[in-house]
This record gives C-alpha cells, structure tokens and sequence, in this order.
C-alpha cells in the first residue's frame, strides 16, 4: 500500500456512520429532526466520498490490499483481525451501498417525518435514523471484510437491523401484532440461512486453519472436492436466507411491513443482495465444485419463475415489488451460479438503482394516498371506511395528480422490465446471455421469468397511474415536496444511465471486476438474444395493456385476469400457498414439540433438577460462611491450619 | 546509587517525591478545598503513568540488582497508576458523603501505589518484603479511615493483625530460603539451587511459606477471611482500590518471585497450587451465593476472581507455556480491574451514610430509574460471569485455555462449573435492578458516572479487539526478566 495513503481510509466508511449513529443517540432529542436527518444523511454521504476517492486510488493501483484495523482472536497459531479488504468487488459494493443508501436517507428524511405522524409517534423519528446508520455500518462491515468472520459479524448486524426495522411500528399491523410477527418471521427464516453460513465458516475453518480470503482462496485448488461441495452448499443456504431465495424467501414478502424507505434500502437494493456478494466473493470456492455452481444456478432461475408468477396476483403495490425484488435476486444468483460473476453484479448495481426507485416512488405514491385520505375525511363523514393506501385497487388515474412519481415510476418499471437502453435491459440481456451459452434450460425459465416481469409492471403501471380513480383518496392525492422527488429523479436518472456501466464492446465493469474475481467466462453479446429479451418484454407489458387498459377495472371488482385464469389466479394470489404449506409441515409440529419441551420436560425435569442445585448450594453456601465468624483469633488459626496442611503435603507425601 | 540506578526507577522516585511534597503541602490547604489534594494527587498519578510509559519496555536493572524493570513491571504499573486515578475519582465525592474528608487519603493511597510499583520491579526478596510493608501500611490504615466508625475500626485492626501475621511468614520464608541458599537476590538463588542443591527441605519450606504470604494478599482460600470483614468495614473507595492493586501486586510478586527464582520447586508446589485454585474457585463463588450485602457479595466475588487467577500460575513451571499463561494473567487482570472499579463505582453511587444502602433490595427498580447506571453494572456482571461480549469473557477465555494447554483441563473444567455458579448471583443483581419495583436513589456525581461509563465502555469496547490487548500483554511478557 506504499504510496497509496487514501486506502487507509477504508475503516472510514464504518467509523462515519458510527459517529452519525453514536451523535444521534446522545444529541439527537435536542437537535429536532432537522438536525436527525442532517447528521445521518452526512454520516453515509461523508462514508460514499470515502468510497469515491477508495475507487479512485484503485484504479491506479488495481490489486487487492488489506488495511489491518486491529488484533481480534488471538488464540495460539490462530490470528484474526478486524481487516478491511479493498478491492474492486469491495468497492463497488460499498459505492453501491454508500451511494443508493445517502439518496435513502434523503428520501427518509422527508418520508419519515410524515409516517411517524401518520402513526402517530413524533419521537421515533430519532430511533429511525438510528436504526438506518447502524444498518448502514453493518453493511459496510459485511462487503469490507477481509475474512470469514468479519463478514459474519457484518451479515448478522444487517440482519438485525432487518429486523429492528421491519418491526419500526411493532405494536401495528393485523390484531396489534402483525408487524412484530413479520420482523420475527424474517429473523427467524435468516436464522436458519445464518446457520448454514455459520457451518460453511466451521468446515473452512477447519479444514484451512484459517479464515482470511487470500489464505482460504490460495490452497481452495487443492482441498477434497466433496469438503468444497459441502462448504458451497452451506454457504448457498445462508444465501438463501438472506437473499430470499427458494425455500427461505417467504420472508421478504412480509418484511414490507417495514417503513417504505427500509424496504427500498435494505429490501430491495442492499441488504439482501448480501447473498450475491458472497457467492462472488466466494468465486474461488464455488469454481472448484461445479456440482453446487449448478445447484445455485437452478435455486436462482426457479426462484426468479417462483416469484414472478406470484408477483402477478398481488395487489398491494409493495408486495408486487417485493416478490419481483426475490425474482430478479433469483436472476442476480442464478448468473453467479453460472459463473457469470460481471453479469451478477451487474445486475445487483442496475437493480439497487431501479429497485430503490420503484420503493421509494411506492412510498411516494403512498404519501399520496394517505394525504388524500386525510382529505377526503376532512370533507365527508369521518371514518366512513378504512382505506388501504397501498392496495392498488383503491388507486388508479394517479398520473394525473402526482406527474413526477409517475414519470419516475414510468423510468422504474421499464427499467425494470428490460426496454432498451434503460439499465435492467442491458444488466438482464447479460444474464440472459451468459444462461443461453451455458445452460439452455435456465435460459429458457429466465426468459419466461422476464416475460412475466413485464407484464406485472405493466399491471401495475395500469392499475395505479391510468384509468379512472377507483377511491376518494385516489381522487385527492396530491404530489409530494421536493425532499421526497429529488432523489426520485436523481435515481431514476441513474436508471436511465445504469446501462452505461457495462456496455457491450466496452465491458468497463468486466475490466474493472476481473481484477478481484477468480475467473471470469468471456460472455458474447449475442444479438438474437438481445432482440428476443426485448421482444418478450414488449410482449409482456403489450399484454398487460390488453388486459388492465381496456376496460376500466371497478373499485373492487375481481382482476380482469382472474377471468381468464380462473382457479390459476387463485392460486397465484395466495402465493402457491406455500406458507400455509411451511405452517403445516414445519411450523406446526415445531411448536408441538416445542410445547412438550416447555412443559414436562422443562417445567417438570431440568426446573427440578435446576431448583435441586440452587438449594443444595445454597444451604452448603450457608454451612460454610460460619467460618466466617469475625473473630480474629480463629481466622489466624484458619491461616496456621491451612500452613500446616501445605507443610504436610509437601514434606510427608 | 548512582544517577543511572535513578532514573531506571524514575516513575517510582517521581510518585514517592510527589507524594511526600503533598502531604506537606496539604497542611495548607484548607478543609473545604480538599479537591486540590485531590486533583494534585491525580496530576502526580498522570505524571507517574506518562513516564512509566515513555520508558518503555527495555529491561533494566538497577542498584546492583535490587530491582529490574521491564515489560511486566511497566504493564502491571499502568493497570495499578490507572485504578489509582480511578479510585481518586471516587473518592472524591464520596469521602466527602461519608463526612471524611481529609487531605492525608490522598497521599496514603499514592505511598500505597508506590509500595504497588516496587513490588513490581522487586529482583530481591529483602525488596519484595519492603514493597509489602510499603504497600501494606497505607492500606491498614485507609480501611480505618472512617473514624469512630465501629466496622471500620475493627476492619482496620483485623487487618492489621492478619496481615502482620502473613508478613510474618514471609519474612520466615525468606530467611529458610537464605539458610538453604545465601542468596536473596532472584538470580542468585536460582544459580544456588542450580549449582548444589543444598538443603532442599528448608528450601521447599521457605518456598511453601512465601506462597501463603502472598496468597493472604491475593485472598486465596483458606488465607482469604480477612477480606469479606475488611471489603466491608472499609470505605468503599478504599475496597475498590484495594480489591484491584493489593491483589494485582500480590500475584506480580508471586509470579515474579516464582518463575525467576524457584523453576525447580514447580514439581512439588503443582498440586499444592492445583489445590488453590481449585479451593478457591469454589468457595469463592459458592459462598457468594448467600451473600445479600453487596460489598461482602463483591468480596467473595473477588475471592473466586483470585481462584481463576491461580489458575494462571498452576502451570508456572512449564516453560513452553510460560509465556502464554503469565499474558493471560495480564489480560485477566486489565479485565478484572475494569470490571471491579466500574462496579464498585455503581455501589458508591448507591451507597448512603452509616453503611445503608448496600442491601440487594436496594438495587430493585435501579435499572429504571437511572437506565444509564444500571446497564453499565450489567456489564460489569457479565463481565464477572464471563459472558460476552465482555472482557471478562475473553480473560476467563485465555486463562482457561493456558490451564488446558499446561494439562490442567480438570482445573479449566472445575473454573467454568464455577462460572455457572456464580451467574446465579451476579445475575440475581441484574434481575434486581430491571425486574423488580422501587425507588432507589442514586447520587449521580459526574466523576462516579465517568467512571463506571468509561470502565463499561473500555470492558465491551475491548472485547472487541481482545487479540490487540493481549498482544500488548505477549509483548510485556517477552520483556521479562
């Protein structure tokens, strides 16, 4: 690192939103929520030009280096240390991260000051933001690691913040407990992705001795190959979990129950495409055992199918986004499984930018439909009806009202769904490519994946923006100020340009990226390809217009699909009822168990054998404090006995 | 002495000057602004702790091979300077709550650290004896600090007695070990045993009785009865102070003694020191159960605490682990400081005049009322239990492993059964404070609050780069003479 001073930055990004996070909770409640925002916004701003001037200095000085913090397991031969490791997978995470993340909590700063009155508890406002940098710390902790154990340290903190968040409004939600049981769902599946992790940590540690990256990656070539497939596949559960992917991604569904802003940050753009990295960061691992390079491929197309297909049938305008999120995390995965590593992270950059925006416009479009709400009430009978704000069925015509969400609604979701030159289409077209060379099966479901994409953001485009206004709140939402549009526009600018990372011909991310991946597959731009994703995307938001754009949709009234689906749609709208599927299977005989363990076992044997120790030790407890009678005269002769024993021992034995 | 010998002990000559100055100078400072002894006291300490660490670590030796100082001497030094600081700014207040204040606290305390000091660069066991005396004397008197006070009296003169006793038998130590070798100096004895092993039973004997003298400092069962009557009757301040240095410097001279000095006795002392620590473990932690007074249930805490530290020195004699156990010794001893002043801050906080306050009742609804005091003393109970992510987790960490790799994993196993124990009654104080009504009140002195702030910050804080610290405590150990 001679002459490269500026990445002994990197511990920076971490220290930053440490300070941010550490202000707020000291100062926070005299500052006012001017001063809240400020301080967080500056913190993850101030970590992004860290990570401005870090991808500056590498492209000067491209190889890996590792910026030593400070010792943290020393235990005989075994050193770890809290090390940062900068290079250009690193970076680009924390850029990604740092960047999306600022524009985040700008749009926070405005969102929450309106959710926490509209929930009716003003001094969350600090906790909030609180909450935001630690997560953002967390994060930075997870893609900065220079070993195993420091990014496990990273993937639990962002997902206890996951589930801090998720839970903000714990004591809402259906019967007052709603939210608290999303943010307990979502912990507990991770939990079981995080064993996984924790398992693969185990065996690397035990078969390489060590934890470090460069260490493990260096004599990778030489371990069994069936200790490699099983450390590969532990891992790919811990993606799983945090990535929402088949079978663990039932969560992110529910963890929309979050404030708008945490499902666009940690939902959508950073945390949970954590899985993604960690296959890439695992590159070297993953190339010694194709069997589970395949594995993760399949896991990814079928969960990209799985979500898509469910996308379809909701009507809350955040679940759509949350189960297309865990479709194209499936794409993102499905890519690193092939090797496809670029395209992957490619995708997750593009992805961060249209996905956030697609949130926060929904928030945005939320906002709207709760003060057109409030509006409504205020002139007709108060509390008529509740109304859903997030139900799409309750909007419609919106474009008119609120013209810049839905421009950048618009940018979003054809983004989204692929149309040339917007990001997703050259990210996706990558993918789609990389699957036909290699694997023409998985080609097959991605594209079928894609069509659908398209069609249910057309759906939704059509349900939300055109048409009549299907509510009174509808009729009266109204645009929001300029705090919650202007990161709107500026990331759906990047949306537009994201493309532009990757270019065909240029590759300036490949260039960049192959400097810190094991090995990276050329992938052609193949022209067909190309055209046929964008066919199909047509043909997908083509067919979503024949069906939502036709005949106005009533309030209320069934999805014109239904009418041609019948029991399939059914099916889709109550998600393949594979969580009433988990609930019977696992759920149900768990808490069984779990009851027989409470009651007879605990209660009756371990409290009475617990219980049995406590009053033994306690009366021997009460025995021997007699020798302590206060008298000095015994405690001398206390000290001459145990003289005595000593000699005894020593010269008699 | 030479200019040379001076100032390889310049911290120590330094303290010693400073506080006879202040004891002088405190004649002329009136009653009520006693707070510039003690503020001048706490400049002598930085003073002190500023040179001890821009000497560094080159060990040296001095007035003919009297004293040496090294790495370890520098470390344990700093861990006695800084608790000095910390109980300066306990006392602070409290002395004046207690209707105590007067100027000569100060300066005891300081002769008391420099007796500390000595201790620690002892090369000679006429030295070894003189830091005793030194470091002995101020304390018999601080624990009688609160005059006319019954408890205190009696602790002062129970102590007094005890100690005198346990001086006694080191004094006959030293001297059998003269007769066996006529050498005091550590090298000197060591080549002396080396050369002709002359009378290997009044070695042994000497030997065997300089470990019971030092083990009444360090309160190891069953030379520890002195200390549930003394922690209490003493002013708090005082005990915190004391339950951190009096047992630090016993087991520096402990260790230092028997490492340099007495290799060859490791063979027949092993079980005998098995059996120490392995006593005191659990007599420490059981009998704590039954405490309800929380300075006499932070006295037998602190019994337990010298059990695991004995556990250290068990395998003193192997030299492959050597340096690995005195380090974790080092370690565990920055973590049981912190632990111990922090907590001790929080029952001063708590404590009232005439000995009330200290009753676990005392504690319920503590956590509630004042959030901030209360967290940090359930930090500071983890800490004692061992449990993460605390320092005192990763010092029972290190001290357990170097018993498993000297081969004591019977003592590491009986240490962690210990531990179990002993989270039923430092947790009893958590559930106390967070789950139990009441109104307790709390002084809230800015100096009391840093204090147990700081040391609960440094306990998570550290916890977190515990490889850096021990490094640090490798390091100090490579130095030793």
């Amino acid at each position: 690192m001679d002459g490269y001073p500026l990445f002994s930055l990197v511990p920076w990004t971490v220290f930053l939103p440490v300070i941010g996070l550490l202000l707020n909770l000291l100062v926070g409640k005299r500052l006012g929520e001017k001063g809240i925002g400020l301080i967080a916004s500056l913190a993850s701003g101030l970590a992004f030009v860290v990570s401005v001037l870090l991808a500056i200095a590498l492209k000067g000085h491209p190889e890996a280096v590792t910026i030593p913090l400070a010792e943290w397991i020393t235990v005989g031969e075994f050193n770890l240390s809290w090390a940062f490791r900068v290079d250009t997978l690193s970076v680009t995470m924390m850029l990604i991260v740092t960047g999306v993340g600022t524009l985040i909590h700008l749009y926070a700063t405005g969102y929450m000051h309106n959710d926490v009155r509209h929930n009716g508890d003003p001094e969350r406002y600090r906790r909030f933001f609180v909450f935001f940098n630690l997560f953002i710390v967390a994060m930075l902790i997870l893609v900065s690691a220079d070993n195993y154990l420091m990014l496990f340290v990273g993937w639990e903190g962002v997902g206890l913040c996951s589930y801090l968040l998720i839970g903000f409004w714990f004591e809402k939600g259906a019967d007052g407990i709603g939210n608290a049981r999303a943010a307990k769902k979502a912990f507990i599946v991770n939990r079981i992705g995080d064993f996984g992790l924790l398992i693969a940590i185990f065996l690397l540690f035990w078969n390489f001795g060590t934890l470090e990256f460069d260490g493990i990656f260096a004599k990778a070539a030489q371990a069994a190959p069936a200790l490699l497939l099983a450390i590969t596949l532990f891992m790919l559960l811990g993606v799983t979990g945090k990535s929402a992917q088949l079978p663990l991604y039932v969560w992110l569904p529910d963890a929309m129950a979050g404030p708008t802003p945490v499902s666009a940050l940690i939902h959508a753009a950073t945390m949970v495409t954590a899985g993604v990295y960690l296959v890439a960061r695992s590159s070297p691992l993953y190339i010694q055992a194709p069997a589970a390079q395949m594995t993760v491929a399949w896991v990814g197309a079928l969960t990209a199918l799985l979500a898509a297909t469910i996308a379809i049938g909701q009507y809350d305008i955040k679940k759509v986004l949350a189960y297309s999120t865990i479709s194209q995390l499936g794409f993102m995965v499905a890519a690193v499984g092939m090797g496809a590593f670029v395209a992957g992270m490619f995708h997750l950059a593009t992805h961060a930018f249209f996905k956030a925006l697609l949130f926060l416009a929904a928030g945005s479009v939320i906002l709207g439909m709760e003060h057109g709400e409030e509006h409504a009430a205020q002139g007709h009978s108060p509390g008529s009806h509740e109304l859903d704000p997030q139900d799409m069925r309750n909007m419609g015509g919106l474009q008119g009202r609120m013209r810049t969400t839905f421009w950048v609604y618009l940018v979003g979701a054809l983004a989204l769904a692929g149309i040339a030159p917007l990001a997703g289409f050259f990210s996706k077209d990558e993918i789609l490519a990389a699957a036909f060379q290699q694997t023409p099966a998985i080609f097959v479901l991605l594209i079928i994946s894609a069509f659908f994409t398209a069609f249910y953001m057309g759906r939704q485009l059509f349900l939300v923006f055109f048409g009549k206004a299907r509510s009174a709140a509808a009729e009266h939402a109204r645009e929001n100020p300029a705090i919650i549009t202007v990161p709107l526009i500026i990331l759906a600018v990047l949306s537009v340009l994201g493309g532009a990372l990757n270019l065909p011909g240029v590759y300036t991310l490949e260039h960049w990226l192959e400097k810190s991946l094991a090995h990276v597959p050329k992938v052609e731009f193949t022209a067909w390809v190309a055209l046929l994703s964008l066919a199909v995307a047509l043909a997908g938001l083509f067919l979503a217009w024949l069906v939502y754009s036709q005949r106005r949709m009533p309030f209320k009234d069934t999805d014109p699909l239904a009418r041609y689906l019948g029991g399939l749609f059914t099916a889709v709208y109550n998600k393949w009822w594979v969580d009433e599927l988990y609930q019977a299977v696992i759920v149900r005989p768990y808490r069984r168990l779990a009851e027989f363990l409470a009651q007879p076992v605990d209660v009756g044997l371990i409290d009475g054998i617990a219980n049995g120790l406590g009053s033994v030790s306690r009366s021997i407890a009460e025995q021997l404090r007699r020798f302590e009678n206060g008298y000095v005269r015994s405690y001398a002769l206390t000290i001459l006995v145990g003289v005595a024993v000593i000699m005894a021992f020593l010269l008699f034995r | 002495m030479t200019l040379t010998d001076l100032m390889t002990i310049l911290p120590l000559a330094v303290l010693v000057a400073w506080t006879t100055a202040l004891l002088l100078v405190d004649l002329w400072i009136p009653k009520d602004r006693k707070g510039i002894t003690a503020l001048l006291a706490a400049f002598g300490l930085a003073l002190t702790l500023g040179l001890s660490l821009a000497r560094g670590q080159q060990p040296r030796q001095a007035f003919g091979g009297m004293v040496v100082v090294d790495g370890f001497a520098v470390f344990l030094d700093v861990i006695f300077l800084a608790s000095g600081l910390a109980s300066i700014a306990l006392a602070h207040d409290y002395l004046k709550r207690m209707n105590i204040v007067r100027g000569e606290y100060y300066s005891l305390l300081l002769y008391a650290i420099s007796g500390m000091m000595l201790m620690t660069y002892a090369y000679d066991l006429i030295i070894v004896f003189l830091a005793l005396e030194l470091l002995s004397i101020p304390l018999y008197i601080l624990s009688g600090f609160v005059r006319l006070n019954l408890r205190s009296e009696e602790a002062a003169l129970k102590y007094f007695l005890l100690g005198t006793f346990s001086s006694g038998l080191v004094l006959y130590g030293i001297a059998l070990i003269f007769a066996a070798t006529a050498r005091t100096d550590l090298p000197g004895i060591l080549a002396a045993v080396e050369l002709a092993p002359a009378n290997l039973t009044m070695f042994l004997v000497g030997g065997a009785l300089l470990l019971v003298g030092f083990s009444f400092k360090g309160a190891i069962v069953p030379f520890h009865e002195w200390a549930p009557d003394v922690y209490q009757g003493a002013p708090s301040s005082v005990t915190a102070f004391m339950s951190v240095g009096a047992k630090a410097a016993g087991f520096a001279a402990l260790m230092r003694v028997f490492v340099v000095a007495f290799p060859s006795l490791s063979t027949d002392l092993t079980p005998v020191l098995w059996g120490l620590a392995a006593v005191t473990m659990v007599f420490g932690n059981i009998v704590a159960l039954a405490q309800t007074n929380l300075k006499r249930l932070l006295a037998y805490s602190s019994i337990a605490q010298s059990g695991y530290l004995m556990m250290a020195f068990v395998p003193y004699g192997q030299g492959i682990v050597l340096s690995d156990t005195i380090a974790a010794m080092l370690f565990f001893l920055v973590g049981y400081a912190l632990t111990t002043l922090g907590a001790w801050a929080v029952v001063i906080a708590v404590e009232k005049a005439e000995g009330r306050g200290l009753e676990l009742q005392d504690y319920a609804g503590l956590g509630r009322k004042y959030p901030l005091l209360g967290a940090a003393m359930t930090v500071f109970m983890l800490s004692f239990i061992g449990a993460p992510p605390t320092l005192g987790f990763w010092g029972k960490f290190y001290l357990f492993r170097t018993a498993v790799e000297g081969g004591f994993t019977s003592l590491a196993l009986l240490g962690l059964v210990a531990s179990i124990f002993s989270a039923y009654y430092y947790l009893r104080v958590v559930v106390m404070m967070f789950m139990r009504p009441g109104e307790p009140e709390a002084r809230r002195d800015p100096w009391l609050v840093l204090t147990a702030g700081v040391s609960a910050l440094a306990v998570v804080g550290f916890s977190l780069v515990p490889g850096s610290l021990l490094n640090l405590a490798l390091q100090a150990v490579l130095k030793l003479l």
